[in-house]
């Protein structure tokens, strides 16, 4: 687990992982807000949590199971036409080499 | 006809003959057309006609139902079947969604009539609505100042009467924050109340979408025509609560003598609007109602833990836009690492990527415990104070802002000074409760809104206790035309 | 030096659901691309994911298959990479909390022997999507069908020695699923594909030497294969001196060697965390046990009644139970036989090597059980002899029907009326009459000859021991 007074922010390698690219500029910019940010939110590490179990959903239920049906129309040319890039059917990006 | 006309009005009026629904929905299109607020993305002439003459039909063959007919507007972030979605992002500036949002169903089922979409900021991620890549929406109250974020369109369109009441989206305060700014009633509901299915999502174990009206009434009305269990929402309640038959009615039910709760820690703040918020007290308890004090310990960390999860939520939500299936599509990329970082990198603003960046950050090996995790057991310690705070009351009363609107520009420079707006606001959206924000008077001469906090799916008891209060006070019925 | 291969598999098992695994579409295999794509599978904004029961349910039955523990509350969450065949950016995949907890199979080789591999753990997933990377010059095509097909990955313990360790898990799991109905085991539409994490360490060594991935294993053979060279690879690599680096490596079939994927050079980081747009999954305990009394019989159970009810040698049993579809048609055809025995022999004899000459699977055998049964029948009630008995599966092979006229309108069926026989014996006596003599002297050896004489003159019809009888009584 990371020392939460640890702000150093690799944005680099951040906005390698959310694929964003950033000129030199907004990386100045983007690093300044980022650290106040995450300034802004270490106050939350002085708070006791100990024992605290997460809570990830305000609804307090379980997940409902479906039944195993086909109900879904597909019709690829409504769904493809937003598509920037479609052939016989495919959607198109640059080539990929495995 | 006054364009700031209640919808249970004018489904009184249609009924009545009083006029049609083509009438109508020329009279507010007009005002739209004349409106410089930039309150809309698309508006949606055409087929808002096409379908008040249809309403017209069927209320002559005597099958429409109460609200048929009636106006209104959807916040761009609801998928519309054929006519286009953009959640204010350069990213969905051409996506035509293949499908239509529950929500949107549920609205057309009770054969009210869409204007148009309205303006927001950039996936939903503002309090100003300067985010959106379609320009910031200008407040009806100044010209030079901001009608709040994200649901900025909805609110702004409301308060200038160019639709009788608009849907909004509410993640940390989205609906409440611009409803208080710009002085009408805007209710988030109980999460899980709203089905979330065909509504872009920003931060999925947050996002509830509501109504925004010029009363409580209306609120009612609208939340009953949205809310309802949905098979395709995991997350949809599955509930049969009676007094929705009555609210889709108009009908409310004052609750009397309530215990209303004023968490202390919503109060130890400078506020403009303590003096309203006193008067808001002075008139529940008049109404024989008993305001106490009430405890919420970790309120000041709740902004922490918010902008840690919504964060977290939204940075994977948002990775679907890669430019590959549908949205902007960088030109000339030369691979495909190349083809996803300039695709998103031009689709996506300022602060979507800060949000994106910052919870990236919160998810990342040596990080998750420190800031994701931390957040969760935050969010369960606030839920923990809401739960104890209603053994010991019926309802919280409390302010929604810090204040009434700011000026455009002043804040959009320190996000973390933007991100305080939703200091009151964001503790309910983490818990997951019913709030909704009413107007209850002015500071420096702007709105400023009261925020009536229930229990999990009481929306009736805030409804009918912001109903009441309505019925003695005449703030929701200030508009920026009478006052400016 | 010695060295000791650590291998370990991750099978992917492609659940046999209609529908996908969070969306209402289609499963079924070989669509127009991307016909089978609905708006959740293709991650448009707004859509929301819901759980198939059915994928839960199949994902229990293989725990319960396998003693493991099923976790009554797991969590789904989202795994966080981007790829063009992964529509969200993330995969809903279980981290923490799989569905099914530790367990474990016992691994029967050939030889009969026998060993307990640990299954770490069996989680739900949802399947990727394809890319073509040779039908659009310098593009790669995406094809979204397969997205959203649930799978149930099987993590094993790095418990495998060899590489034929390992495949023979791969089948004995094929089997087990195939056993449970939850998958069509079809390798060639990939529904079961498989990682193997392969290292090597000095003998006697107790850690660990650092492991390779080689993904996407789609059958037994390449398994093998694959492992045998990328053991054979981290030796020599070893041995010059060298270290083995932690990557991810493709199996080149034809050129019989494993690759580095270089696609691989930046370090992801899956972000794995709860996807709030799914509840925590809760089962009763209740609902397991309904499934688990709805369980069939397992190769291990078929094993044991094979061996000790219907005393086969464990050879015989272990031959008959592996594929769940050679051991029905033995169970009816035993049944109806009532010599389990003899169908054992004739199922692992004529009929395997029919099937195999002309390459059947035993579903579509020509020749069915109730038909074999009643052939071995007409055997121990002494109508068909050996020679026979093979010349009627030929026909029921070749054109099928009623075994019973089959035997008549072939005229198959044994001499057992003893006048017309005792004539041929009395005749084939007086022709030979030397070795008639020679029995006479003891020389037993010679009646063998002569119950061979009765045999071609009747053309196999009679019974030899009847034949053997009639001589001696002769005598």
């Amino acid at each position: 687990m990371a020392d939460s007074s640890d702000q150093t922010i690799d944005l680099i390698h951040l906005a390698r992982l959310a694929r964003l690219s950033l000129d030199q500029d907004e990386l100045e910019a983007t690093k300044a807000d980022l650290e106040n940010i995450i300034d802004m939110i270490n106050s939350m590490q002085k708070i006791d949590t100990d024992g605290v179990s997460p809570m990830a959903n305000p609804l307090d239920a379980n997940q409902r199971l479906r039944a195993d049906k086909v109900t879904e129309k597909v019709d690829r040319d409504q769904f493809q036409a937003s598509a920037p890039a479609t052939e016989d059917g495919y959607y198109l990006v640059p080539r990929v080499v495995e | 006809m006054s364009p700031f006309t209640t919808v249970h009005e004018l489904a009184d009026g249609l009924a009545s003959g009083a006029y049609s629904s083509v009438e109508l929905t020329k009279d507010f299109l007009e005002r739209i057309e004349q409106d410089q607020s930039n309150a809309f993305v698309t508006v949606t002439a055409e087929t808002a006609l096409k379908s008040a003459a249809e309403q017209d039909q069927a209320r002559q063959s005597g099958d429409a139902s109460w609200l048929a007919g009636v106006p209104m507007a959807h916040k761009d972030i609801f998928c519309t079947q054929g006519i286009r979605t953009t959640a204010g992002s350069h990213m969905l500036e051409n996506f035509i969604a293949p499908y239509n949002a529950t929500v949107v169903n549920r609205i057309n089922n009770q054969g009210m009539v869409m204007l148009g979409k309205t303006n927001m900021d950039e996936f939903a991620m503002g309090s100003s609505n300067e985010n959106s890549y379609f320009g910031p929406v200008t407040s009806p109250w100044g010209e030079a100042l901001v009608p709040g974020g994200s649901s900025g369109g909805s609110a702004a369109a409301v308060a200038a009467g160019l639709t009788p009441v608009a849907t909004g989206t509410d993640t940390g305060g989205s609906i409440r924050q611009p409803a208080s700014l710009c002085g009408i009633t805007g209710l988030k509901p109980t999460y899980g109340r709203v089905s979330r299915y065909g509504m872009i999502a920003f931060a999925s174990s947050l996002d509830q979408a509501g109504p925004m009206t010029h009363d409580a009434q209306d609120a009612a009305i609208i939340l009953a025509a949205m809310a309802g269990f949905d098979e395709r929402d995991s997350t949809s309640a599955d509930r049969q609560d009676v007094w929705m038959a009555g609210a889709l009615q108009g009908k409310l039910i004052r609750p009397a003598s309530l215990t209303i709760g004023l968490p202390r820690q919503y109060f130890n703040h400078a506020n403009d609007s303590a003096a309203s918020l006193d008067e808001v007290r002075r008139c529940l308890e008049g109404q024989g109602h008993t305001c106490v004090d009430v405890e919420l310990p970790h309120t000041d960390a709740a902004i922490s833990a918010y902008y840690v999860i919504a964060g977290a939520e939204a940075s994977t939500n948002l990775s679907r836009y890669d430019g590959v299936r549908f949205g902007h599509r960088s030109d000339n990329s030369e691979s495909l690492e190349d083809l996803y970082q300039r695709s998103r990198s031009e689709g996506f603003g300022a602060e979507v990527k800060r949000r994106i960046l910052t919870g990236t950050y919160a998810l990342s090996v040596g990080y998750y415990d420190a800031y994701y995790l931390k957040a969760q057991k935050i969010r369960r310690l606030i839920a923990n104070d809401f739960a104890q705070a209603f053994t010991e009351v019926d309802v919280l009363l409390a302010p929604t802002t810090l204040g009434g609107a700011f000026a455009q520009d002043s804040l959009t420079q320190d996000p973390v000074a933007m991100y305080q707006q939703d200091k009151f606001t964001v503790p309910t959206s983490l818990a997951g409760l019913p709030a909704l924000s009413m107007p209850c008077g002015f500071a420096d001469g702007l709105p400023v809104g009261a925020q009536l906090i229930g229990p999990a799916f009481r929306e009736d008891l805030i409804l009918g206790l912001a109903d009441a209060y309505q019925s003695e006070t005449d703030w929701h019925h200030l508009h920026p035309e009478q006052t400016a | 030096m010695n060295w000791e291969p650590v291998i370990g598999l991750e099978i992917h098992v492609q659940l046999a659901t209609n529908s996908k695994i969070f969306s209402g579409a289609s499963t079924s295999f070989g669509a127009e691309p991307n016909a089978q794509a609905c708006p959740v599978d293709l991650g448009l904004p707004g859509v929301l994911p819901v759980l198939n029961e059915q994928a839960v349910v199949m994902a229990i039955k293989f725990g319960l298959a396998i003693d493991a523990e099923i976790n009554l509350d797991s969590i789904f969450d989202r795994k966080n990479y981007f790829y063009p065949d992964l529509p969200k950016g993330y995969q809903i995949s279980q981290f923490e909390t799989p569905v099914v907890g530790k367990g474990e199979i016992t691994l029967t080789m050939d030889d009969g022997s026998e060993r307990q591999i640990g299954i770490t753990r069996a989680h739900l997933e949802e399947d990727a999507g394809k890319s073509v990377h040779d039908l659009f010059p310098g593009q790669t095509g995406i094809d979204l069908n397969r997205t959203g097909t649930p799978l149930l990955e099987v993590v094993s313990e790095p418990d495998f020695r060899t590489a034929q360790e390992a495949s023979a898990y791969f089948r004995q799991i094929h089997n087990l699923v195939r056993y449970l109905k939850i998958c069509d085991g079809n390798l060639a539409e990939g529904s079961m594909r498989c990682d193997a994490n392969v290292s090597v360490r000095p003998v006697g060594q107790n850690e660990f030497g650092e492991r390779t991935e080689i993904k996407n294993i789609n059958s037994f053979k390449f398994v093998e294969q694959a492992i045998e060279v990328e053991i054979e690879r981290q030796i020599d690599v070893l041995e010059a001196g060298g270290k083995i680096e932690r990557e991810t490596r493709l199996y080149d079939s034809d050129r019989n060697e494993t690759r580095s994927m270089r696609s691989k050079e930046f370090s992801e980081d899956y972000r794995y965390f709860p996807d709030p747009d799914l509840l925590p999954l809760k089962i009763s305990q209740e609902f397991v046990d309904t499934i688990a009394a709805e369980l069939p019989e397992l190769p291990k159970a078929r094993r044991a009644r094979y061996v000790e009810t219907l005393a086969l040698s464990d050879y015989d049993a272990n031959w008959l139970s592996n594929n769940p579809d050679v051991a029905e048609f033995f169970d009816a055809a035993a049944m109806v036989s009532n010599n389990a025995k003899s169908a054992a022999n004739w199922v692992m004899g004529d009929l395997s090597a029919h099937l195999n000459k002309s390459d059947l699977d035993v579903s579509v055998s020509p020749v069915t059980p109730e038909q074999l049964g009643v052939l071995i029948q007409r055997i121990d009630d002494d109508t068909l002899s050996s020679k026979t008995a093979k010349q009627l599966f030929d026909a029921l092979w070749q054109d099928g029907g009623e075994v019973d006229e089959l035997i008549d309108t072939l005229g198959l069926k044994q001499m057992s009326d003893s006048g017309e026989l005792d004539d041929i014996v009395m005749q084939i006596m007086a022709d030979n009459p030397d070795q008639v003599e020679q029995l006479r002297n003891g020389k037993d050896k010679v009646l063998g000859f002569l119950v061979g004489q009765a045999m071609k003159a009747t053309q196999g019809k009679a019974n030899p021991k009847q034949v053997n009888e009639l001589i001696r009584a002769k005598l």
